[in-house]
């Protein structure tokens, strides 16, 4: 059953950037757009398991710290090889000046 | 002494897996995120700037090559576009594949397709080969692009200089793979759904050489390829020479890049021709940054590497020895000091592959 998980402060997160969420056992992604939107994302790469914490935003970009395989992170999509598998999304919202995750 | 299978479907693989140096985790020097974010930021300007150094460099020392042709005046003409053709394009076709020279996707995509072409790599194989190089850098039996393997094989390397066995191994693979099938090495590590574009892209490939052909017998010259082809043999030194430096004689089966990577400082043509991946150490540690911030990221890690090799010469003159030593002892390896400012190695990552004799 998903919950709405407290992961972060708003300026955790710089503009254009990410940072790492664990929760249990699994990691995430938590990203702050150009836009000042937020998103979630698994924080793995699909392709070799390395963590996206620190890889790079460009705009709705993140790109694979070890390979430069980038992904969507609003949707998951895979975007550029050697990445070929979506990366999981999760539901978020920001309430005063924090960040929640539905897990 | 150890012998070692550096083919990816052999007994060596299974054991790095085992030991767990398969897709492992690296040391990486401590650098602050801010920092970091800055120096992996892309641009297009000093790409393009080179590119239009390089292709108009390119169009016009073939124009002149052409112009003087069949006079040995035409000579040095195509030695200069050689080097740019079967040289440059290595670390266009690297840079490229990485999509860390341009800002702009497309035009990555442009001048990594044109030096695949160029090296005869398939754009496809090589990206898939190049990306377990960085996850496995010199790990036995799972980096496919070991180029000094142990014991070296001398010859080989020197035919390369010339670019003999790789440019007949790229049109062998080439028509192997137009014909509609795969190595069973590449096999490994192309994911399927990717495999078909590797099939497309030889058959282009082949139209293209056949068309070359083709003028060359109307014309009854070897002028077309000149242009296109021979380059890739004639003016291959400059590549081989610059990528040899890149682990030759360092230790393998390690998992902190310190160990197994050189950065060295090379003059300014060398440079371009190279497009900085000199800065060795460096590329591996954060392949995010672009080539022409690598200077800036070597300033900023210096004190965490190994001294660098101070030039060319001073690299083959590490390399050289060690190279020839085993050839009789495949177990040495140079282990390169580091700075008093630096973090040790983590010797218990792999302290099997430098409890061995080393200097």
């Amino acid at each position: 059953m998903a919950e709405w998980i407290d992961a972060c402060a708003t300026n955790d997160i710089d503009e254009e950037d990410l940072i790492r969420f664990d929760h249990g056992d699994r990691t995430f992604a938590i990203y702050r757009s150009p836009n000042d939107e937020f998103f979630c994302t698994d924080g793995l790469c699909t392709h070799e398991q390395v963590h996206l914490e620190d890889g790079l935003v460009m705009d709705y970009v993140i790109e694979c710290p070890k390979h430069n395989g980038q992904f969507d992170y609003r949707t998951g999509e895979a975007k550029r090889a050697p990445v070929c598998v979506n990366l999981g999304t999760y539901p978020v919202k920001v309430e005063g000046d924090r960040v929640f995750v539905e897990i | 002494m150890t012998k070692r299978d550096y083919s990816l479907l052999g007994p060596d693989s299974e054991r790095a897996v085992e030991t767990g140096l398969a897709t492992a985790e690296w040391y990486h020097t401590d650098i602050p995120r801010k920092e970091m974010k800055a120096l992996m930021q892309r641009s297009d300007r000093p790409a393009i700037r080179d590119a239009m150094i390089l292709f108009g460099s390119m169009i016009v020392l073939a124009g002149i090559g052409i112009a003087l042709w069949p006079s040995w005046w035409s000579a040095p003409f195509w030695l200069a576009y050689g080097v740019l053709y079967g040289s440059a394009m290595d670390s266009r076709w690297h840079e490229c594949g990485h999509g860390t020279a341009f800002k702009t996707p497309w035009m990555n995509n442009v001048v990594y397709q044109i030096a695949s072409f160029c090296m005869i790599r398939n754009p496809v194989s090589w990206r898939w080969s190049h990306a377990r190089h960085h996850t496995d850098t010199i790990i036995v039996g799972r980096d496919p692009e070991i180029v000094a393997m142990r014991p070296p094989a001398l010859f080989r390397i020197f035919l390369n200089f010339f670019g003999i066995f790789d440019a007949l191994n790229g049109w062998k693979q080439m028509l192997l793979n137009a014909a509609g099938n795969l190595d069973p090495e590449e096999a490994t590590f192309i994911p399927e759904q990717e495999q078909h574009k590797v099939i497309g892209t030889a058959r282009v490939w082949v139209l293209i050489y056949l068309a070359t052909i083709v003028l060359a017998v109307a014309m009854q010259s070897i002028l077309p390829l000149m242009v296109i082809g021979l380059p890739r043999l004639y003016g291959a030194w400059h590549h081989v020479m610059t990528g040899i430096m890149q682990h030759a004689g360092l230790a393998e089966d390690v998992l902190d890049h310190r160990l197994n990577s050189r950065t060295v400082y090379i003059n300014p043509v060398s440079r371009f021709v190279y497009w900085n991946m000199n800065y060795h150490v460096e590329h591996h540690m954060f392949p995010m940054v672009p080539y022409h911030r690598l200077p800036e990221l070597h300033e900023k890690i210096k004190h965490d590497l190994p001294a660098p090799n101070t030039s060319i010469l001073d690299a083959y003159r590490e390399i050289w020895p060690a190279l020839k030593r085993q050839l009789r002892y495949e177990d040495f390896f140079v282990k390169r000091e580091l700075p008093g400012s630096a973090q040790p190695y983590r010797e218990d990552l792999h302290e099997q592959a430098l409890s061995v004799p080393a200097e």
